[in-house]
């Protein structure tokens, strides 16, 4: 590939942070977590069904922000495998996986319609997250109800 | 064990040690609760009744208790009329009656209600059932029903009707797999206790089997605990007296249960007791109401820091 066709295909970024690894078709719903691009003034692109060492993937790069760790975590939720690169001066920094965290608030709604979460009160959605063999579950602090499925599809 | 200003949400929120502990303060309460002593325990305390939908009976159990207990009770009225009409929020709600009174009783049709409202409040909040979800002072004193009436320890109980859908009797069930319980769940197909319960509580500690009548189970429990099956559920009204018929007691249905066999049921009842077993010493539903006074003004007592 030449220069010009590596500079299309995938910019490399001097400084920022890489989110490597997301699971295939998720980076938008990344995006989402992360309230970007509305939270970061640089550049941000994104690779979506993009081919790596274990089949596809999707990758997002933002320009000149590097992302702190709780702040990232939470997308383990829909992209468990993913990885947070930092960059600086070109070069990876920093190379971490994502950490599922044990408890989130504010990034998904309760599917429960009767739950007090989803009315018009002053609080944020909380769940506990716990991993099973069938995956991540969420459960809400509020009304009990479990999401185990289609996590995304509650994404606030 | 300390009570004082903590907030009564949710049964999941107890040990066995705190439940043994709200029991055995609820027993002292009983000869206050009936009438055969004074008390002036809560004297110049005031209790908010806030009920954002009716349920009369639990109203008048805590008002009952409250009043008992020499306290004074501040009774919201029909709340849906007024603020929720103007678009207030629970939590304005909670933070403008906080600073009215020193305990707040809460029920409201949004599951979750209860642990929102006592995030925002300075007094405890007592959770009176918030939609599908909790209703901890009935477990209690359902708790303390087979306690007075049968025994905890050992205890064999059937639970007969909806198994499905009703909270009262997924709430019991958690709380006796605390005590080891065995319990044999009776219910139309269509009615049977979720399997995720089934197996929650198993874990916890109970044994559970199911059956499909009453006359199957009876001879070999403690208590029987009888719900109602609402009409509602089933789309067919033929199914649905079919099912109702069949769950329902009569003197023969106990023949050949144990002499002291003590029937319960949260009420009001529809027909699944026959009126021909209220004069039996198995009836034990109306003074499964009365109970609910004593354990309420446990409840009160403790959270208010009155006693310990
Ligand atoms: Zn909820």
């Amino acid at each position: 590939m030449s220069d010009i066709e590596t500079e299309l295909r995938v910019r490399r970024i001097e400084n920022g942070t890489v989110i490597d690894h997301i699971t295939a078709g998720k980076a938008l719903n990344v995006l989402k977590i992360l309230g970007l691009p509305d939270s970061s003034h640089g550049v941000v692109s994104v690779l979506i069904n993009s081919y790596g060492k274990y089949g596809k993937k999707d990758v997002v790069k933002i320009e000149n922000r590097e992302l702190k760790g709780e702040e990232v975590d939470r997308i383990a939720l829909i992209a468990p495998n993913a990885t947070i690169n930092i960059i600086r001066n070109f070069n990876v920094t920093r190379k971490n996986k994502v950490q599922i965290p044990s408890f989130v608030e504010g990034v998904v709604g309760c599917i429960n319609p009767n739950c007090i979460s989803n009315s018009n009160e002053p609080i944020t959605s909380k769940f506990k997250v716990t991993t099973e063999d069938t995956g991540l579950k969420l459960r809400c602090s509020y009304c009990g109800r479990v999401i185990s499925e289609n996590i995304a599809e509650q994404l606030l | 064990m300390k009570f004082k200003d903590n907030h009564i949400i949710s049964k999941k929120d107890f040990s066995r040690e705190m439940i043994d502990h709200i029991l055995n303060a609820a027993e002292k309460m009983e000869p206050i609760a009936r009438g055969e002593q004074r008390s002036d325990l809560l004297s110049g305390k005031i209790l908010a009744i806030l009920f954002f939908e009716p349920s009369t009976r639990t109203r008048m159990s805590f008002e009952t208790a409250m009043l008992r207990l020499g306290g004074d009770v501040l009774n919201l009225g029909s709340i849906d009329a007024s603020s929720i009409a103007k678009g207030e929020t629970l939590a304005d709600t909670i933070r403008v009656v906080d600073g009215y009174v020193d305990a707040i009783v809460l029920r409201h049709p949004k599951e979750g209600a209860a642990l929102l409202a006592s995030e925002f409040s300075s007094v405890p909040i007592l959770n009176a059932g918030d939609g599908a979800g909790q209703h901890p002072t009935q477990t209690l004193l359902d708790l303390y029903t087979i306690k007075r009436e049968s025994h905890l320890e050992g205890l064999k109980i059937a639970l007969a009707g909806d198994l499905k859908y009703g909270r009262t009797v997924h709430s019991l069930c958690y709380a006796l797999s605390l005590y080891g319980a065995q319990i044999t769940l009776i219910s139309p197909k269509e009615l049977r206790m979720p399997e995720e319960i089934i197996n929650d509580i198993t874990a916890k500690g109970a044994k559970i089997t199911e059956c499909d009548s009453i006359e199957e189970a009876i001879s070999d429990v403690d208590v029987l605990y009888m719900t109602r099956i609402q009409k509602e559920r089933f789309p067919d009204p033929a199914e649905y007296h079919k099912v109702a018929n069949k769950l329902k007691i009569t003197p023969e249905t106990l023949k050949n249960a144990k002499q002291e066999l003590k029937i319960m049921h949260p009420l009001p009842r529809v027909n699944e007791i026959d009126t021909r077993i209220d004069d039996t010493p198995h009836a034990c539903y109306f003074k499964q109401a009365f109970y609910g006074v004593p354990v309420r003004m446990a409840l009160l007592g403790l959270v208010l820091g009155a006693i310990e």
